[in-house]
């Protein structure tokens, strides 16, 4: 149990973040990102950036699924529960998300659409089973590794013959994403800053595999891919800072008690059994990235939404003064936005970074601004 | 209490609450006297008006309301009956520092809710009442249709008076101040969540509802006027309390993550559901802002008290303009404390 020994943890945070601090040269600068929301989060709430020498920086990427959920699709899924035949069955953290003309799913509640909010996709399918006369849409969302229970329910869905259910398909591809920051880091004219290296997902890895990222390799940038305690986090962090020394630019796997090379083979059958990738998909804040996305093949048809309620993508503008972009390509940092903290707050979020507490807006509201203002005094 | 004569006993074991017992007749009578006076038992009710009268002292009395609407109503370690008495009495005891006289008590009832239930739960209100030595002596019953209102809810009211000298107020807290916590943090809320999604964290958790005001009684003996501001961290955890005490002072807090009391279990359980447990709820337990000269003496009579026996002085009020409460973690970086956005709760008070 991770409370088994907190102070020890303690002590060992101390000697890997003097480690870093030793070998991480003052001539350079060491711009890490990490790109899932669990490690923004991870970093934030543990208050890891005190901990590093002022040459490492830590930027936060893109990778939490709420946040990169673009307006257009929270539209769609609106106009789905403005018919009274249907019931969305959704994770909590997308009822705040923001549509356009300020509307959301917990607007649209509140107005007495039916939407339920789940904690497994197993509640989605015992919601369809008790109300036959309803139609069920589950609101998938997520990487990698949300994308395989969606599958077995769908196969669950399948087996029981449901006919009043389907998935609203929001699964996006992690590697793609990553590939679009370091490969075309100027989407939306916002400029880029240099990354020299990227703290890779830990729960994502354990589904594709550290294959996955071997792409990256072609970047010359180094990958760690690591956990979710603070430990993992420093840890990776001082091997990306021993690759930048030594001008490796490898991908490696801090996480190994849980991650291998290959992943979960099954896992990734089952998903591209059922799945395919889309030619485009919309990421808040990255634009459109190409194979970015997944949908429902073919055969699986019924238990498509999109297909089943005719759902259109109709595009719409974002908030101009968002900085999202910019953000998420540590161009610009959450207080250098406009909006930040004065319309746009975690109970108000304007853009997507500000949504769940895995965003880098919400993070730095939660738990960092502080630092915009600091004056340290000893509790 | 006298005698009433009805036609026929009321069912309480295999019965539900009607519309009926709502609408002012014979039936309503029936379910006021045989369940509620009898569960609460005093010479007001007894007398049968609509209100009752008491007599005034001098000084300075409080008075504080709450309502209850906590889903499941039945959990480990008590059930809605015991919330709705002892968070209205730790409101008097717990920011005021007073001694709760009396309480009423008005019930919104779901037509369809077992009689049965009603019994135990106004059983323990009453039980809770005897124990704080306060009277519930005054009330009221509705009884609305079925589906607009989950079961039932609880609303009740409390009266209490203030020993003299003593003023305890959000907007007290001076830089330098300690911050005590009487226990450990979100053993009520996470109890209540498991419950809720049967999860598997019940063992060994029970909820901590309990009357405050004796634990209040030592600190104010130990500490006097050194005693600031005292807050019970139910819904928005430790965290709204602080921040709220932060913005009323116009202060800053600076605390230290791991002396703050958090068990093991409680720590597991938000680790899985993605929660903070400073953003839990709590019941039965308190905040106590206290001069930093009385700080030592105050936590030494928490600790010596059964309810306060895991006390910790969690950290100090500082100047900030911001108002921010911050906090050292256990890692050694800093973060700020902040309030719990949206509401990912269930409802838990
Ligand atoms: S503060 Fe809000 S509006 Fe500004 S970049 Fe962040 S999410 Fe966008």
């Amino acid at each position: 149990m991770r409370y088994a020994d907190e102070f020890r943890e303690g002590v060992i945070a101390q000697g890997l973040a003097r480690a870093i601090a030793a070998e991480a040269s003052s001539e350079r600068r060491y711009r890490f990102m990490e790109f899932c929301g669990g490690h923004t989060h991870v970093i934030s709430r543990h208050g890891l950036e005190d901990m590093l020498p002022t040459t490492v920086r830590m930027i936060h990427g893109p990778g939490c699924p709420v946040c990169v959920l673009p307006t257009s699709r929270i539209d769609m899924a609106i106009s789905l529960v403005d018919r009274p035949d249907v019931i969305l069955c959704v994770y909590g953290d997308l009822m705040r998300a923001p549509g356009s003309q300020g509307r959301s799913l917990s607007r649209a509640k509140a107005m007495g659409a039916d939407i339920r909010m789940v904690y497994s996709t197993l509640d989605a399918i015992q919601i369809a089973e008790r109300a036959p006369d309803r139609e069920v849409v589950f609101f998938a969302i997520g990487f990698e590794t949300t994308t395989p229970p969606t599958a077995v329910m769908i196969r669950h869905a399948e087996k029981k013959q449901l006919r009043n259910f389907s998935v609203f398909c929001n699964h996006v591809l992690t590697p793609s994403a990553m590939q679009s920051i370091l490969g075309s880091p100027d989407v939306d004219n916002v400029g880029s800053v240099e990354i020299d290296g990227l703290v890779g997902p830990g729960h994502v890895s354990i589904i594709i595999g550290t294959k996955a990222y071997e792409f990256v390799d072609g970047f010359g940038k180094p990958v760690v891919i690591t956990g979710f305690e603070p430990l993992d986090m420093m840890q990776a962090i001082l091997m990306l800072v021993r690759q930048v020394n030594e001008g490796r630019s490898e991908v490696e796997n801090q996480y190994s008690r849980a991650v291998t090379r290959e992943g979960n083979l099954r896992a990734q059958q089952e998903i591209s059994d059922m799945f395919e990738v889309r030619d485009l998909f919309e990421w808040r804040g990255l634009g459109f990235i190409p194979h970015s996305g997944l949908k429902l093949k073919q055969g699986y048809a019924q238990f498509d939404a999109e297909m089943r309620f005719a759902l259109h993508e109709q595009r719409v503008a974002h908030n101009p003064a968002c900085e999202c972009g910019a953000i998420l390509r540590g161009v610009k940092r959450p207080a250098d936005c406009k909006l930040f903290g004065c319309v746009c707050t975690p109970e108000t979020p304007i853009g997507s970074c500000m949504v769940s507490s895995e965003g880098a807006c919400s993070a730095h509201w939660s738990y960092g601004r502080f630092r915009d203002h600091s004056r340290r005094q000893a509790p | 209490m006298r005698a009433k004569s009805y036609q026929s006993k009321l069912d309480v074991r295999n019965g539900f609450v009607e519309l009926r017992h709502g609408s002012g007749g014979r039936a309503m009578s029936q379910l006021v006297y045989s369940l509620f006076h009898e569960a609460f038992g005093n010479d007001w009710l007894a007398r049968g008006n609509d209100q009752s009268a008491f007599g005034v002292q001098t000084g300075r009395m409080v008075m504080t309301t709450d309502s209850y609407v906590v889903s499941p109503r039945f959990f480990p370690g008590g059930n809605i009956g015991f919330l709705a008495v002892n968070g209205t009495i730790n409101d008097v005891v717990a920011m005021a520092g007073a001694r709760p006289l009396y309480l009423s008590a008005s019930f919104i009832i779901e037509e369809g809710y077992r009689l049965s239930d009603l019994k135990t739960i106004a059983g323990s209100m009453g039980e809770a009442a005897r124990t704080a030595g306060v009277n519930i002596i005054t009330g009221d019953t509705k009884v609305v249709e079925r589906g607009k209102a989950d079961g039932l809810f609880i609303s009740t009211t409390g009266i209490g008076v203030l020993p003299d000298g003593l003023d305890l107020s959000v907007d007290n807290a001076r830089i330098g101040d300690r911050v005590l916590v009487s226990g450990s943090l979100g053993d009520d809320g996470i109890t209540i969540m498991s419950k809720r999604q049967n999860l598997p964290f019940q063992s060994g958790l029970v909820s901590d509802t309990a009357p405050l005001h004796d634990l209040v009684a030592v600190m104010v003996t130990a500490g006097g006027s050194g005693i600031r501001v005292m807050r019970d961290p139910t819904r928005g955890g430790l965290a709204a309390t602080l921040n709220e005490i932060a913005n009323q002072s116009g202060l800053g807090f600076r605390l230290r993550e791991e002396i703050i009391p958090v068990k093991p279990t409680v720590a597991a359980a938000c680790e899985l559901l993605g929660l903070d447990p400073l953003h839990v709820a709590n019941e039965g337990k308190l905040v106590a802002i206290v001069a930093p000269e009385t700080a030592d003496a105050v936590l030494a009579a928490m600790k010596a008290h059964a309810l306060g026996c895991d006390a910790a002085d969690i950290g100090c009020a500082v100047e900030d303009d911001h108002q921010f409460v911050q906090m050292l973690t256990r890692f050694g970086g800093e973060r700020i404390v902040e309030w719990l956005s949206g509401d990912q709760l269930p409802r838990i008070c």
